[in-house]
């Protein structure tokens, strides 16, 4: 499983650095919300945890297809399917969590950045970095699953897009109000953060069965 | 080592491909599966290899004591595609597979062996997209010999390779069956294997019949 | 691998489609006209319910509201519960089940939505608002539009069965997030006045039709259920026949 991890990352790293590309989208998307609402720095610093979100979600949905097709396409996946059940999820597991350090930690780590842009306070920039910690891993492990049904479909990136927004819902919901907490001062930042932390546990078990359900039936 | 199908049935969609296919293979011996274009020969190593389930029908590997073994894990699968990674390098792509499918007892031709075994030593550093479609093809061979695994299912095995290469990858099953192998194998070309049992799939597809199992 | 053997039993027979077709075929004419008999009674009885003293004429639009609100739960229900049909024993019917609740379902949760603003808009003086019975609805509704999406991106609806499966139980966590959302938060939208451990607090004279509406709702559904089934087995058959057609056409030739 180690030997998996280490192809992926090479993988990410090397065929056009999938990685740089979803901090590039994620850079272009917040850069382009102050020309949509205008350069106001107090109303930017307002939302910009929120939007910094958003650019992440979206972000992290964007490179979601290939994970499984790549393998399709070159026949790898029909070697990985060869394996007893509790070996397959964790097989699925494995690629999720490889797909989350190539392209989900980088988004974590530009966040600081792009806080910066948004004139986002330290507290605030931390804690959004803190709960983008916890929350993109959630969306790797819960894509994983749109992207074992799209992985026979030829373009299926819209499709995986359009069947994992409803179920991260939860996830962008606790994110952002986590990170509002944390500067607002009546509300404890605790509660929706441990709630955040709880569904990324929870997609983490649920994400990679229901894909290696979907993997075994798509198989053909 | 003996591998049994019994009565085995395939269709795609709504046609039946192939019924009541039976054979047996002991160590040492090949089977290879002739027949039309579409006459279900991919279909029916996807069956064995256990990617697709049979209509009706099983089939089980058992061990020399008779106990059964898991099919998935004793059997190396090599398909259309050569499931290597552009973007590796050949020694990589073939490290990454030794690892991840070894057997238990850890049997299998070193990395640098098993590319001189397909003939192509001096490959090792390159990236796999590098390689000509004959070359690449050779180098999924060669993952077979990395790590050891009893039973081969070959799916047109020797496509894009030259009439040379023809002859070095029957070398190459024959010592596998002469350590006690057994392979599987799907294909138009002769082989060039001797004393290999065959199986033909007609290619006359029975249209599923028009009972309620089917939507006809 | 292993043997796949059929279940046994009668619902093996119910599932056979050709027994299905007959037996649907005898039931949905009654069916049919027990829905349009118990709606005439629901609309009626809701028309003379009195009005609520807060919400004047406005009530009514929960006859319409409550019921579909509730379907849209069930329908998906069915769905999940189809769609272990499907993974378990692998039988066609029960794609075919969850499959043709697809729109019946998308339709139910946009009645319930549409009802739900035209009754906010005297009541909370707005439309739309984001709380979270409304936000999980919304989404009830994207994963219902989104699964319809999926069985069109798949050309052989056979390939679509389980991984639609698998998707429609992922989504299954919505529909308890749906229920207990407004006991769960504290949100603008009332929180359960019929379905509770406590009895109903809600008054007969607006309970009883509400009720006979729920019923009559139901009713509709399994009709259109049956018949959205009825018409997707006659699909398959045709693409099966179709497909047939085109294989003895060219069975010589080569199919890769």
């Amino acid at each position: 499983m180690m030997a998996l991890l280490k192809r992926d990352l090479a993988i990410a790293t090397r065929s056009g650095g999938a990685a740089m590309l979803g901090v590039l989208f994620f850079l272009a998307v917040v850069a382009v919300i102050p020309f949509g609402i205008g350069p106001d720095l107090n109303l930017l610093a307002r939302i910009g945890p929120a939007i910094l979100w958003i650019g992440a979600l979206l972000a992290s949905l964007l490179g979601l297809d290939r994970l499984f097709q790549a393998d399709r396409e070159d026949g790898s996946l029909d070697l990985l399917l060869m394996q007893d059940w509790l070996a397959l999820v964790a097989t699925v597991f494995v690629k999720c969590l490889a797909h989350w350090l190539a392209t989900g930690l980088p988004l974590v780590l530009a966040a600081p950045l792009l806080g910066l842009l948004m004139n986002m306070s330290a507290l605030s920039t931390g804690a959004v970095m803190l709960t983008l910690l916890a929350g993109t891993p959630a969306i790797s492990f819960i894509g994983a699953v749109g992207a074992a049904i799209a992985v026979a479909l030829p373009r299926g990136g819209l499709l995986v897009s359009i069947l994992i927004l409803p179920l991260a819902i939860p996830v962008l919901i606790f994110g952002v109000s986590a990170s509002y907490a944390a500067v607002t001062d009546p509300d404890p930042f605790w509660p929706p953060f441990m709630i955040l932390s709880a569904i990324a546990l929870f997609f983490a078990a649920l994400g990679p069965v229901a894909a290696a359900a979907a993997l075994k039936g798509a198989s053909d | 080592m003996q591998a049994t199908a019994t009565k085995l049935k395939g269709r795609r969609g709504d046609s039946v491909l192939f019924e009541d296919v039976s054979f047996t293979l002991t160590r040492g011996e090949a089977l290879v599966v002739t027949g039309p274009n579409g006459a279900g020969k991919s279909t029916l190593l996807r069956v064995l290899a256990g990617l697709l389930a049979a209509d009706s029908g099983r089939f089980t590997l058992a061990g020399d004591d008779g106990a059964e073994l898991p099919v998935a894990e004793f059997t190396h699968y090599l398909g259309h595609r050569n499931a290597m990674k552009r973007e590796l390098r050949v020694s990589e792509n073939l490290a990454f597979w030794q690892r991840f499918q070894a057997p238990e007892s850890g049997r299998g031709l070193s990395i640098d062996a098993a590319i001189d075994a397909v003939e192509l030593g001096g490959v090792a550093h390159l990236p796999f997209g590098y390689l000509s479609a004959g070359q690449q093809r050779r180098i999924a061979l060669a993952r077979l010999l990395v790590a050891h695994r009893p039973l081969w299912l070959l799916d047109e095995p020797t496509a894009a390779l030259d009439k040379r290469s023809d002859q070095l990858f029957a070398d190459l099953v024959r010592a596998h069956l002469a350590e006690g192998g057994m392979a599987i194998a799907a294909t138009h070309q002769p082989l060039g294997l001797d004393a290999v049992r065959s199986l033909e799939l007609s290619g006359r597809h029975r249209a599923a019949s028009a009972s309620a199992e089917s939507w006809s | 691998m292993s043997d796949t053997t059929a279940p046994q039993g009668w619902f093996t027979s119910l599932a056979n489609p050709t027994r299905f077709l007959a037996l649907s075929g005898r039931v949905l004419p009654y069916l049919a006209a027990a829905s349009a008999v118990t709606l005439l009674i629901g609309l009626y009885m809701s028309f003379a319910a009195p009005e609520d003293y807060q919400q004047g004429i406005t009530v009514r639009i929960m006859f319409i509201h409550v019921p579909s609100a509730w379907l849209a739960m069930m329908c998906y229900s069915v769905m999940a519960v189809a769609s272990i049909g499907t993974l378990v024993w692998r039988h066609p019917l029960a794609d075919v089940a969850a499959k043709s609740a697809l729109p019946i379902g998308a339709a139910f949760t946009f009645l319930s939505l549409l009802t739900g603003s035209l009754w906010g808009r005297p009541m909370w003086g707005t439309w739309w608002v984001w709380d979270a019975r409304l936000t999980s609805v919304f989404v009830l509704f994207l994963m219902y539009l989104g699964l319809m999406a999926l069985h069109k991106a798949m050309d052989d609806p056979a390939r679509a069965a389980r991984p639609a499966a698998v998707l429609t139980l992922v989504g299954f966590i919505n529909i308890p997030i749906i229920k207990f959302s407004v006991e769960w938060w504290n949100t603008l939208h009332q929180p359960a006045s019929v379905m509770r451990l406590d009895g109903p607090t809600i008054h007969p004279t607006l309970l009883y039709p509400l009720l006979v509406m729920a019923i009559a709702f139901t009713l509709i559904f399994f009709t259109l259920h049956f018949m959205a089934m009825r018409n997707e087995i006659l699909r398959r058959r045709v693409s099966a026949m179709r497909r047939q057609a085109a294989q003895s056409i060219g069975s010589s030739e080569a199919r890769p």
